[in-house]
């Protein structure tokens, strides 16, 4: 089996420019923020960023906006990065706003192989414009379509070396869903163990989903 | 006491024993300190958590945090878990009560607070599952800003859901929307009817059991 462990400079120069990237956290806690940082680094430029919010400027993702490496983003708020609003209204970055129960089902559809997602979520609003409405018993739902990606860059409490991750507390939050839903999976966990190490039933994502494996620290 | 505490008062006798109870960032997240006594609500945060209180000085976890980022803590008997079941939980009918700040609330009941458009488009966050799906909406915001009404015959802002909310408190009045309008059914302390309607932008309807708003359950 290969040896998924890699360092950080390896995984980010996997990522071409103009990459769609899933990136979990939710403000910045529970996000792959090395990750983020050697994204930076590296001047990876012309992104499409998949995320629940674009964090603050100084945080996590938020950096990603403030370098103007980011061309789209699909997120549910942006209200605590003035940038992204600044570089939204200036037209420089295209911004698909998603209420946030919706882009998690939408990920966890492109994540498991279905058609889209019916829900009641935003009928009637300006979220319906563009979107097909289909009625069940009576109630209106708006289609909702499937979310994938090129890559999705996920934050683990824990990794062993097959992959299987483990996720603490809040730092769970769109992880999981994304660790499915992406070509190429890159895993930043804090504590890398053995095989064995972690229980079956305490695992949340099974190693197969995961490609890559970097450490959160500098090792 | 000030308006925002008197808001969080009453809003608090509205959550009963055993609720799953989720509060907005801002007002509404103070309501959490006014839970009556013997009442015990578990409160959700929609990054992940049920059973969210606050922060430890000097315990703080960085992985434990509010959906603003800020540390929490858990208590015992806690669960955290993805965005996913975090808005099944939310958008499946599971939350009894969800407690919102808004911008307007119209004749009809519905919900303005996620955007001013040219001006503030924060995005929607969790906003719209939350009145789409919670059993309970209730809405706590200050009556009026800069004198201009918050409540008003047709939001000119973009709705949040089309849903009619249950409950609006606000630093005047409690005001429930109905079929027939919005009923006015209890003024705040020291504040009478007619200064409730100056300070509305419609109709509203007197219930005949008006009462003064208690803050004490």
């Amino acid at each position: 089996m290969k040896n998924k462990l890699i360092s950080l400079e390896d995984a980010v120069a996997r990522i071409p420019d103009g990459s769609s990237l899933l990136i979990g956290g939710f403000m910045a806690v529970g996000g792959p923020n090395r990750l983020v940082d050697e994204l930076i680094r590296q001047g990876k430029r012309d992104l499409t960023i998949i995320a629940n919010d674009t964090a603050r400027p100084n945080n996590g993702l938020g950096k990603l906006v403030v370098e103007k490496l980011v061309r789209r983003v699909v997120t549910s708020h942006i209200g605590l990065n003035p940038e992204t609003q600044k570089q939204m209204i200036a037209g420089a970055i295209e911004v698909e706003l998603v209420p946030q129960g919706t882009l998690a089902e939408r990920i966890r559809a492109g994540g498991v192989g279905l058609g889209g997602v019916l829900t009641p979520t935003g009928v009637g609003t300006t979220v319906e414009e563009g979107k097909r409405t289909v009625e069940i018993d009576g109630a209106t739902y708006l289609l909702e379509m499937p979310i994938k990606a090129d890559f999705a860059l996920v934050a683990a409490k824990q990794a062993d070396l097959y992959g299987n991750l483990t996720y603490a507390l809040t730092a769970r939050n769109f992880n999981p869903l994304m660790a499915m839903a992406a070509a190429t999976v890159i895993a930043e966990a804090e504590d890398i163990l053995p095989v064995g190490c972690i229980p079956p039933d305490a695992v949340m994502t099974p190693s197969v989903l995961v490609d890559y494996i970097v450490a959160a620290t500098p090792r | 006491m000030d308006e925002k505490t008197l808001i969080a008062k009453r809003v608090a006798l509205e959550l009963m024993d055993g609720d799953l109870v989720n509060l907005g960032i801002g007002l509404p997240t103070l309501v959490a300190r006014y839970v009556p006594a013997g009442r015990h609500v578990f409160f959700q945060s929609e990054n992940g958590i049920i059973g969210m209180s606050g922060p430890i000085t000097g315990a703080e976890n960085h992985d434990l945090t509010d959906a603003g980022g800020s540390p929490i803590s858990a208590l015992p008997g806690a669960a955290s878990f993805d965005s996913a079941l975090s808005f099944g939980l939310i958008r499946g009918g599971h939350l009894d009560v969800t407690v919102l700040g808004g911008l307007q609330v119209d004749r009809e009941g519905r919900l303005a607070n996620w955007m001013v458009p040219g001006k503030m488009v924060p995005g929607m966050g969790g906003a719209m599952d939350l009145v789409t799906g919670a059993r309970r909406v209730i809405v706590a915001m200050q009556h009026s800003a800069k004198g201009e009404a918050k409540i008003v015959e047709r939001c000119a802002l973009p709705l949040t859901s089309v849903r009619r909310v249950d409950l609006v408190v606000t630093d005047l009045a409690v005001i429930e929307p109905t079929d027939a309008g919005l009923v006015l059914k209890e003024t705040a302390p020291g504040v009478t009817v007619e200064q409730v309607l100056a300070n509305t932008g419609c109709e509203l309807i007197i219930a005949p059991d008006l009462r003064s708003m208690p803050l004490e359950g």
